[in-house]
């Protein structure tokens, strides 16, 4: 064995100092679609796909819009990157999030340098507190009993009080929020079923996936269904949903692109969470199970009329940030 | 005693913030206050009469689940119920 005529005589020299790898960035969007093909066995001729979108960096969808949001105001010159490096100057992102576009800001505040502010009710689960605080974002605790409009408020109180210290990001009204799946979701979704899809189901929070993806779908074909789900009570177990007629709707919500809206029980959701996690190894959010429920009607719906389908929906996020919740463990 | 009534659920108490019921037990305020306001039962309970899985109700600082005497719990006047979901979704008035 001679360890010297290995080292020198096997390796290549490294000649210039080439990138390898890949950035962050690189890593949100371009998920992968998940075939679900256990719960559509007894209906020949229909498929539910599902977007892993856990697979982005931050660990759900909104990764895409964040991203977005943060690239245009760096563009627009209203938000600096790096500034750890180059001292002070720059102002801090500020949103309203009851939890994953906040993680999505504290990990691209950390990873691009720039300091992240979230407005969240206190009752979000412990999991995602302690993440945020792993980024090292500043997070303003608002009164649970108000919701994400407390933390709004909160927001927006604090972006009028110090407009030179804070750039409210705005992920309910920002354009870039629905633009980012307009980019890339719908464009994934058409290559990845080789423009087959015939039905597009997703769940309304700020409603930017629904609206992006929606919009980019029908260009392509405006045959495509497109179906949005929401809860059907404007107290529910849906982490980020909400229940429209009962909300203050979002600027970027348009009511009358949907063909259909399902209204979902939280406990229809647990079921299929949990059916998921047992029976298909997928351990899936409280939403993202909605969204499937959502599907398997649809698709049931389709089966009756005979007719073949392919229907995409979202899996939001995964189930790790959900597992303290008690619905897991009863019945 | 007081019963804080999260934003959400305001639309069923004819936009009160507070309820002020009286009873000898959290069972029996939660009762009277169902009673009164019959449209919020369906949000808190399922059909069986259990309180939904995402409903946690506080005694002063305490989730009554996980109290010895549940909903059993003797309440005295000076005592706060707050009803809170287990979950801080979606944007409500």
């Amino acid at each position: 064995m001679n360890a010297k005529h290995i080292d020198e005589g096997n390796f290549p020299m490294i000649a210039t100092a080439r990138s390898l790898g890949v950035t962050l960035l690189d890593r949100i969007g371009n998920t992968p679609l998940l075939s679900l093909e256990r719960l559509t066995a007894h209906l020949p001729g229909v498929q539910i796909l599902g977007k892993v979108e856990w697979a982005n960096p931050g660990g759900s969808i909104k990764d895409r819009a964040a991203a977005a949001i943060v690239l245009d105001a760096e563009k627009r010159g209203l938000l600096k990157f790096h500034q750890a490096e180059g001292g002070s100057g720059g102002r801090a992102l500020l949103d309203a999030t009851s939890g994953n576009t906040g993680i999505a800001y504290a990990m691209l505040g950390a990873a691009l340098g720039f300091p992240v502010t979230l407005c969240v009710p206190s009752n979000v689960s412990p999991e995602r507190k302690n993440i945020l605080a792993a980024h090292g974002a500043t997070v303003i605790w608002t009164d649970p009993a108000d919701g994400s409009d407390g933390a709004i408020r909160t927001a927006r109180a604090l972006a009028a009080a110090e407009p030179d210290h804070y750039l409210y990001a705005d992920q309910y009204g920002n354009e870039q929020n629905w633009k980012a799946h307009y980019r890339t979701t719908a464009n994934e979704i058409w290559k990845q079923t080789e423009g087959q899809v015939t039905h597009f189901i997703a769940g309304l929070g700020t409603s930017g996936t629904f609206m992006g993806t929606t919009r980019r779908l029908r260009e392509l074909n405006p045959k495509i269904k497109c179906i949005s789900m929401q809860p059907d009570s404007p107290f529910n177990g849906f982490e980020g949903l909400k229940h429209m007629a009962t909300a203050i709707v979002p600027p970027i919500y348009d009511a009358k692109l949907a063909d259909a809206n399902i209204f979902m029980e939280t406990e229809r959701a647990y079921v299929m969470a949990k059916e998921l996690g047992r029976r298909d190894g997928l351990l899936v959010g409280v939403s993202a199970a909605g969204a499937v429920a959502a599907s398997l009607q649809v698709a049931e719906q389709e089966a009756r009329a005979g007719r073949e389908a392919v229907i995409v929906t979202i899996l939001c996020d995964s189930a790790d940030k959900y597992l303290s919740e008690r619905f897991w463990r009863e019945g | 005693m007081d019963i804080h009534i999260p934003t959400p659920l305001r639309a069923y108490t004819g936009s009160k913030q507070t309820v002020n019921v009286t009873g000898a037990t959290v069972g029996q305020v939660l009762q009277q206050l169902t009673d009164s306001y019959p449209e919020l039962r369906q949000h808190l309970y399922t059909p069986e009469g259990k309180l939904r899985s995402f409903v946690n109700i506080y005694l002063n600082d305490d989730d009554i689940r996980y109290l010895p005497g549940k909903e059993s719990t003797p309440i005295e006047e000076s005592d706060e119920l707050t009803i809170i979901p287990s979950i801080a979704g979606g944007r409500y008035f």
